[in-house]
Formats: C-alpha cells, structure tokens, sequence
C-alpha cells in the first residue's frame, strides 16, 4: 500500500514541477556564502575527525529527544523513565547534546564574519507566498517539527544522521530514509509552494 | 587504497580510547565547525532549502553528496587500516519508509532540519524556534510510543545491519570508488543542469 502511495507521488512529481515555472522562485533570494563542494567536502572531512577522535558520526535530530527527555523528567519523572526510547536512550549532557549547542553557536560564528545576521520572525520568501502573520509560521512550523521529530526517530535518524553519516558509511537504510525523506519532502513543497 | 580482499572483514579492533575531558572539547569544536560549515554553506536559509525540495535550488544536494562523496572515501580508508570503527544502523524498511515520509512531510513545513535549524538559530532565523519546539514535542509523543512502535512498525522489513555493497554481493574495496565516481557524475550533471 505504502509502495503503491509512493509510486503515485513519483508519477504526480513531473506535473507538480511544471507547476514550479510559474510558482515562487526560491533562487530570487540570497544563496550559500561559499561554495557548496567547499562545504560538502568540509562537512566530509568532519566526519573523518568525529569517527576518528570521537568515535561518533554526526547526527543532530537525537539532541531534541534528549531535551524532550530533560523536560519530561522534570514534569513527569517516573513516567518518562518507564517508556522504552529513554530506557534505551535516557537524556544526559552527552556528546550529541554538546556537538547541537555549539552547532547553533557555529552558526552564529560564520553569520557574524559574514555580515548575514538575519535577526527576523519571518524569511521574506515565507511572507511573499503565505502573508505577513507570525502566528500562521508558528503553527504551521511547530507541526512540521512533530512530523520530523517523530519520523527521524521512527527511522532512526535525519539529514545529518542518515543523510550524512549513514549515506557515506553505505548504510542500507539511511539509503532508503533519504529517498523517502526526499519524495516526501518534494511532494508537500510542490503542493505548499505551487499548487494550493 | 583499499584493498578488497582484506575490506570486506570488519574490523575488530578497539576504538581509539579518548578521555572525558577531551571527547568534551572535541564535541565543542566539531560541533561549531560544524554550525560554521552548514550557514556558510548557505543550508540553514530558509529559502535555500525550501527550494531544493522545489527542485528550484540544488545547494542542498551538491553540500549533501559532496560531503558523502569525500567523507565515504576517508572513513573507509580509516577503517580498512582499523583506525574507525563503523556505525551501521539497522534497515527497518516499514520504520524508514514510513520516517522518512514523515520527515519530508515536516520538512516541506519547517522549511530546516535538525541540524541545519541549529545553524540557522545561530544566524538568527528566530523562525526556526517554533520548529524546535514541535521537534521536542514531536520526539516526546515518539517515546510515547515507543513501546508499542518497537512491536510493531519496526519490525515490519527488519533486515539487520545490511550495507550497499554487501546487499548487491560486491567487494567494498570495489563499490567505494565505483560509488564515488557515480555521485561525482551526478554532481556534474546536477552542476550542467542547475541555475543555483
């Protein structure tokens, strides 16, 4: 049934495209600072040292299951120790956690030297397509997070943990997340984005 | 570089022993050269992904397969001469189809993922903290579940530690270059075809 939903979006996929021609242009707004190989070839060289000096892929979507962990310890300790993810995963300031936090704060890093603080609520493409209203991106944002999370979990990882770090260990799975992630991903832009 | 006879053997050999101490502070560095990579490489703008998933931006797919590409070859070398180890997650066909789904669904909707949404709160995209708050939710009602998922969906199509080369019966030392000149190929013809 999944197999037969997932065919059909592949075949919607050539017409929604041709819908793109006359939708948003996402490359109206401003690109990457430095090229994009430059980085990819850095993000791949960065996983060399993590597997060397830490013994850990990269990975990022486990950061917010340990936050989740840390809230629900403090607002319902004993029940949040009984369920089976933090059995096998209880929260602590462990590797993943710290790798996060200094991520936003690399972030920050390369956004000051390269004057692109962008310091506002809403991207300008959001407001061109869906209006001025931060209450709208709130919710439409907070629930996109809920699919994410879960499905990252589901499949065990996301764009860094299977997209990056299984991908290039040639991990089956993280092969087949990433297509999925992908053909899911494109078929609800095309119809956010171009076609309601 | 990698010979096939002997890369097909997973290695026994101990990870590199690193002190607390020091896995912290690496945590620290590769995590900020991490965040500093993803906004330089322009991945943590709304719009830039937002258009990949348009099919409008490929930024993400040149950083993504760049970043295999190069990664791919070190860590395999590094495990040939057991100086890594491997981290295969298992393939859990139902889990990932339907994960991933999920996760594009949520992507299409949040517009960053876990880890380029760190980069992009560095950069100060305030919008993305709506997304973060549904992500912790989200990996909340994940463990909610968890017990039951665990029973269920995860077992659906539950291969094991399956890798590419080991699925298709060829050699590793033989699939890593031939795999890493397919992905150089389709960053060529990506590059060709692509405005952005």
């Amino acid at each position: 049934m999944k197999r037969r939903l997932s065919v059909m979006v592949l075949l919607l996929l050539p017409s929604l495209t041709s819908a793109a021609d006359f939708g948003v242009d996402a490359t109206h707004y401003d690109g990457p600072a430095w090229s994009p190989y430059i980085v990819g070839a850095g993000i791949g060289v960065l996983s060399w040292l993590t597997f060397y000096f830490s013994d850990k892929p990269i990975g990022a979507s486990s950061f917010y299951a340990t936050v989740a962990g840390f809230i629900g310890r403090l607002v319902a300790r004993r029940h949040t120790e009984s369920l089976s993810y933090f059995q096998s995963n209880p929260p602590s300031v462990n590797w993943g956690f710290v790798f996060v936090i200094c991520t936003i704060l690399g972030g920050f890093i390369a956004a000051w030297t390269g004057d692109e603080i962008r310091n506002e609520w809403l991207h300008p493409m959001w407001v061109d397509r869906f209006g001025d209203s931060i209450a709208l991106r709130g919710i439409v944002g907070f629930i996109g997070g809920v699919l994410m999370a879960f499905g990252s979990r589901l499949a065990g990882g996301c764009t860094s943990g299977h997209g990056i770090s299984g991908t290039l260990q040639l991990n089956s799975g993280s092969w087949l997340t990433v297509i999925f992630m992908f053909i899911g991903g494109i078929a609800t832009a095309m119809l956010l984005y171009t076609a309601l | 570089m990698i010979d096939p006879g002997k890369a097909v053997k997973e290695t026994s050999a101990p990870p590199p022993t690193v002190p607390a101490g020091k896995k912290l502070v690496a945590a620290i560095i590769f995590g900020t050269a991490f965040g500093f990579l993803l906004q330089k490489g322009g991945v943590g703008k709304y719009n830039v992904l937002i258009g990949q998933l348009l099919l409008q931006d490929f930024t993400v797919a040149k950083v993504m397969m760049t970043a295999i590409v190069v990664g791919m070859i070190g860590v395999f070398t590094l495990h040939h001469f057991a100086k890594v180890n491997l981290d295969i997650h298992p393939t859990r066909i139902g889990a990932q189809i339907i994960g991933g789904m999920l996760f594009g669904v949520g992507f299409a909707l949040i517009a960053y993922c876990p880890g380029t949404g760190a980069a992009a709160l560095g950069q100060g995209s305030w919008d993305v903290l709506f997304g973060m708050a549904g992500l912790v939710a989200g990996s909340y009602l994940f463990a909610e579940m968890s017990g039951w998922l665990k029973r269920t969906v995860e077992t659906w199509g539950d291969k094991g530690k399956v890798m590419l080369p080991d699925l298709l019966h060829i050699p590793r030392g033989v699939f890593v270059p031939a795999f890493a000149l397919l992905l150089i190929a389709a960053l060529f013809a990506i590059e060709r075809f692509s405005t952005r």
